[in-house]
C-alpha cells in the first residue's frame, strides 16, 4: 500500500521531468539553450507578481475542467465534453451576468449555478443516452462540443448582442473580478475564483472517499456487473457522475466568463480547456489533490510559454512542441510505470 | 529493500535537479551579461543614428505571425523598420504571438514590461485589451490596427476596407464568365461586412446580373473550412471568389489549386486580402490568384513607428489610409491573369472614389441604399 503510494507520487514527477529533458533536447537540437529558455518560462509565470497572477488565473479554469474529467473517470466514463461544457457553462453565466439585476449575494451565486446547471445538463445528455441506450459517451461529448459552440456563437451574435462579436460586460454585482488582488498584482485579471475552484476540488474529494454516492461512483467504475449485482443502479450512477462531472465544467466556464474575461466573444475554435483538463486529470491521476497540482504545471506551462519567445529567443512553434512534449510523457506514464515495474522484479 | 532502490532513483534525480540548477544560475548569469553587453554596443553602435533607444513590439492575434496575410504583413512592417534603423529582432522589435482570446493581456503585459516604446496591436480582437493595458500604462504609446480605440497613448490605425473590395469587386465582375462570384468572409462582423459591402457594391456597379454568393466560415484559423466552402462555391459554377478571412482564405487557395490541377482548362480564380497573395495562388507556370486586395498595414506600421520614433506619436487620433493615399489597393503581380482591361477599369473607379463621385457603402444598410441607387 505504501509503495503504491509512492508509486503514484513518482510516476507524475517523473513524466515531468522526463517531458522537460526532452523539450531541452529540442531546444539544444535547434540551436537554443535549453537554460535560458527554462528561466524565459519560469520568469514568465512566477518571475513577477503579475506573471504570478496570470498563472493563478490560468489554472483557476483548470482545476476545474480536471475536476470534471477525473470525476468521470472514476465512474470509467471518458468524458471529452468538458470543452462543450464549459462553453455552455460560460455561455449561461454571462447571460445571467448581463440580463437579472440583483444584489450581489443572488446575482453572483446565481450566475455561477446557473453555470454548473447548464454544463450539468450538457452533461447529462450524454450520461443518459450511455445508460439507456448504450451509446459511447465519448462520441456524444465530442459531438455536443461543436454543438455548444456553434450555438453559443449564434446566442451571442443574435441574442446576447446586436449581431456583434461579443456579449457586453457581465454587472459589477455578478462579477468575480477582484480589485484587491488585481492591485496587488500589477493588474493581472487574478480574481476570487480560484477559491471555488479550490473549494471544488474539496467537494470532490468529499464526495468520492467521504459518501455513499462516491463509493457507488467508484465501484461502478471498477465493475459495473459487480456494482449491479450488489444491488446498485448502474444506469443512476451513469448519469449521476455525468452530471456532476458537466457541472464542474460548467463552473470553469463560469470562472472565464465571470472573471477572465466579464463577457462572452464569439469563439473562432475551442479554447482548449476541456481538452486540456484531460491531461491535467490523467496528470493528477483522477484525484483531488493531484488535479490541483497538475492543473498548476498546465498553467505555469501555458502562461509562462507565452515569455519564452520574447525573452529566450525560442520560437512559439518550439514552444508549442516542448508543451506537447511534456503531455505526452505525462499521458504515457504507463510506460513509465512498466519500466520501473520491471526495474522492481529484477531486483527480486 | 525495495525502497532503497527509490530513495536511490531520487536522490539521482534530486542531484540532476541540483546540477542543472547550479548551471543554469552560472550559464544564464553569463547570458545577460552577453546580452548587456551586447545592447551597450548597439547602444554605441547607434547613439551616431540618433534612433539608438526606441523599440516597438507587436501583439498577434489568434492568426499568427505567419497568416500569410493581416498579422504577416504588420510583422514586415515593423521587420523593415527595424532594418530601417539597424535594429535586431529582440532587440528594439519583436512580436509575441497569441494562441487564444486570453493571451492577448499577458502578451501585451510582457512587451509593456519589456520597456517597448511603442506597442502595436494586430486586429480588431485586441481592442478591449490594449484598452485595458493603455489606462494601466499611460506612459507607454499604444497602437491598434483595424479597430478604434479611444486614448491619449493610443493610435488607431483603420482602412478603407470598402473602397479597397470594392475595387476588388471591380476586377471580379470584369473576370468573371459565368456571372457567379463569391466572397468568403472570416466572422461576421462589422469589420469583413465592411468587405463584403464593398465588394458586392463593386460587383454590382459593373454588372447587376452576376449572382454573388456570400459565405462566412466563422473563424479566421479555419483553413479546413474555407477550403469546404471555395470546394461548394467553385462546384457551383463560381469562378472568381474573393476571401477576407486571414489564415482561412488559404483553404480557398489550397481548394482553386485542387481544382486546377484535376482540370486544368477550367477558369478558376481567386482575390487574396490585406497582402499581396500571389505566392499563395502558385501552381506550376499557372497562378490562380486574380489579384490581392492589399491594405498597406506593413506601411501604416511602419510610419506609425517613425512618427512615434519622432516624437509626434499620433496618440488619440484615428488614421485611415484610403484608396487616395494608397493605403489600399489591389495588386497587379499576376499579369497573365489581371489583364489591362480589367486594370484599366479599376483605375477609372479608383478615381471616381478618389475624385468623391461615389460612396462606397460600408455597412449592410448602406449597401442596399447603394443597390436601389444604382
Amino acid at each position: 500500500m505504501n509503495s503504491n503510494r509512492l508509486f503514484n507520487i513518482l510516476v507524475p514527477l517523473i513524466s515531468v521531468l522526463i517531458g522537460l529533458f526532452a523539450g531541452a533536447l529540442i531546444m539544444l537540437g535547434f540551436g537554443y539553450n535549453p537554460i535560458t529558455g527554462y528561466v524565459a518560462l519560469w520568469n514568465g509565470a512566477f518571475g513577477d507578481l503579475y506573471y504570478f497572477g496570470e498563472t493563478i488565473r490560468q489554472v483557476t479554469p483548470y482545476i476545474l475542467t480536471g475536476l470534471a474529467v477525473a470525476f468521470a473517470f472514476r465512474t470509467g466514463l471518458f468524458n471529452i465534453g468538458a470543452e462543450g461544457q464549459v462553453i455552455v457553462g460560460w455561455l449561461a453565466a454571462v447571460w445571467v451576468g448581463t440580463t437579472i439585476e440583483a444584489p450581489m449575494y443572488i446575482h453572483l451565486p446565481l450566475a455561477i449555478i446557473a453555470a454548473a446547471a447548464a454544463g450539468a445538463l450538457w452533461g447529462f445528455i450524454p450520461g443518459l443516452l450511455k445508460a439507456t441506450r448504450g451509446v459511447h459517451e465519448v462520441i456524444i461529448t465530442i459531438m455536443l462540443n461543436y454543438t455548444a459552440l456553434y450555438s453559443a456563437n449564434a446566442i451571442v451574435r443574435n441574442v446576447l448582442s446586436d449581431n456583434e462579436d461579443k456579449t457586453p460586460d457581465v454587472a459589477a454585482t455578478a462579477s468575480l473580478a477582484s480589485e484587491w488582488f488585481q492591485n496587488m498584482t500589477f493588474f493581472s485579471r487574478m480574481h476570487y475564483g480560484i477559491f471555488i475552484a479550490l473549494f471544488a476540488a474539496v467537494i470532490m474529494w468529499f464526495l468520492i472517499e467521504r459518501t455513499t454516492i462516491g463509493y457507488e461512483l467508484k465501484s461502478v467504475g471498477f465493475n459495473q456487473h459487480a456494482s449491479k449485482y450488489a444491488g446498485m443502479s448502474v444506469k443512476r450512477n451513469i448519469i449521476l457522475s455525468m452530471v456532476i462531472a458537466g457541472a464542474f465544467a460548467g463552473m470553469a466556464g463560469s470562472m472565464e466568463g465571470l472573471g477572465t474575461f466579464g463577457y462572452m466573444s464569439v469563439q473562432s475554435g475551442f479554447n482548449n480547456l476541456g481538452f486540456d483538463g484531460i491531461a491535467v486529470a490523467l496528470l493528477g491521476a483522477n484525484t483531488a489533490l493531484g488535479v490541483v497540482l497538475a492543473a498548476l504545471l498546465f498553467g505555469t506551462l501555458k502562461v509562462g510559454a507565452l515569455n519564452m519567445p520574447t525573452e529566450a529567443g525560442v520560437p512559439t512553434e518550439l514552444v508549442d512542441i516542448i508543451i506537447a512534449l511534456i503531455i505526452f510523457f505525462v499521458a504515457s506514464s504507463y510506460i513509465i510505470r512498466w519500466v520501473i515495474l520491471r526495474f522492481k522484479k529484477e531486483e527480486k | 529493500m525495495k525502497n532503497r532502490k527509490f530513495v536511490l532513483l531520487f536522490a539521482l534525480l534530486l542531484s540532476l535537479g541540483m546540477l542543472l540548477a547550479a548551471c543554469g544560475g552560472g550559464d544564464s548569469g553569463e547570458g545577460s551579461t552577453d546580452s548587456e553587453a551586447a545592447s551597450d554596443n548597439e547602444g554605441n553602435e547607434s547613439g551616431e543614428e540618433a534612433s539608438t533607444d526606441f523599440s516597438a513590439g507587436m501583439v498577434t492575434d489568434v492568426g499568427g505571425v505567419d497568416d500569410k496575410s493581416f498579422n504577416q504583413s504588420a510583422w514586415e512592417g515593423l521587420k523593415a523598420w527595424g532594418e530601417e534603423h539597424s535594429l535586431e529582432k529582440g532587440k528594439g522589435f519583436d512580436y509575441a504571438q497569441s494562441n487564444s482570446d486570453s493571451d492577448y493581456l499577458p502578451n501585451l503585459n510582457t512587451l509593456v514590461r519589456e520597456e517597448y516604446n511603442l506597442v502595436f496591436g494586430i486586429g480588431y480582437k485586441l481592442e478591449d485589451a490594449i484598452k485595458d493595458v493603455a489606462e494601466q500604462y499611460p506612459d507607454t504609446n499604444f497602437a491598434i490596427v483595424d479597430s478604434v480605440v479611444e486614448g491619449d497613448n493610443i493610435a488607431s490605425i483603420t482602412f478603407a476596407d470598402h473602397e479597397g473590395s470594392f475595387l476588388a469587386g471591380v476586377a471580379a465582375a470584369k473576370k468573371t464568365k459565368t456571372n457567379k462570384v463569391g466572397f468568403v468572409g472570416g466572422t461576421d462582423s462589422d469589420l469583413i461586412n465592411k468587405f463584403e459591402s464593398g465588394f458586392r457594391a463593386g460587383v454590382k456597379t459593373v454588372n447587376p446580373d452576376i449572382e454573388i454568393d456570400v459565405q462566412y466560415a466563422g473563424a479566421f484559423d479555419a483553413p479546413d473550412d474555407g477550403k469546404l466552402i471555395a470546394s461548394n462555391m467553385y462546384s457551383n459554377e463560381i469562378d472568381v471568389i474573393y476571401h477576407s478571412s486571414g489564415a482561412t482564405g488559404n483553404g480557398v487557395f489550397a481548394q482553386a489549386k485542387d481544382i486546377k490541377n484535376n482540370e486544368p482548362d477550367r477558369e478558376i480564380w481567386v482575390i487574396g486580402v490585406d497582402r499581396d497573395q500571389y505566392a499563395e495562388g502558385e501552381i506550376g507556370d499557372h497562378n490562380v490568384t486574380l489579384t490581392s486586395m492589399i491594405k498597406r498595414v506593413d506601411n501604416s506600421v511602419q510610419e506609425v513607428s517613425n512618427q512615434a520614433m519622432n516624437g509626434d506619436f499620433p496618440g488619440g487620433e484615428a488614421l485611415e489610409f484610403g484608396v487616395e493615399d494608397e493605403g489600399v489597393g489591389l495588386a497587379d503581380t499576376n499579369e497573365e491573369a489581371y489583364t489591362e482591361e480589367i486594370s484599366g477599369a479599376v483605375d477609372e473607379w479608383k478615381q471616381k472614389i478618389i475624385d468623391g463621385e461615389v460612396e462606397v457603402p460600408q455597412t449592410h444598410d448602406e449597401l442596399d441604399d447603394y443597390l436601389d441607387s444604382l
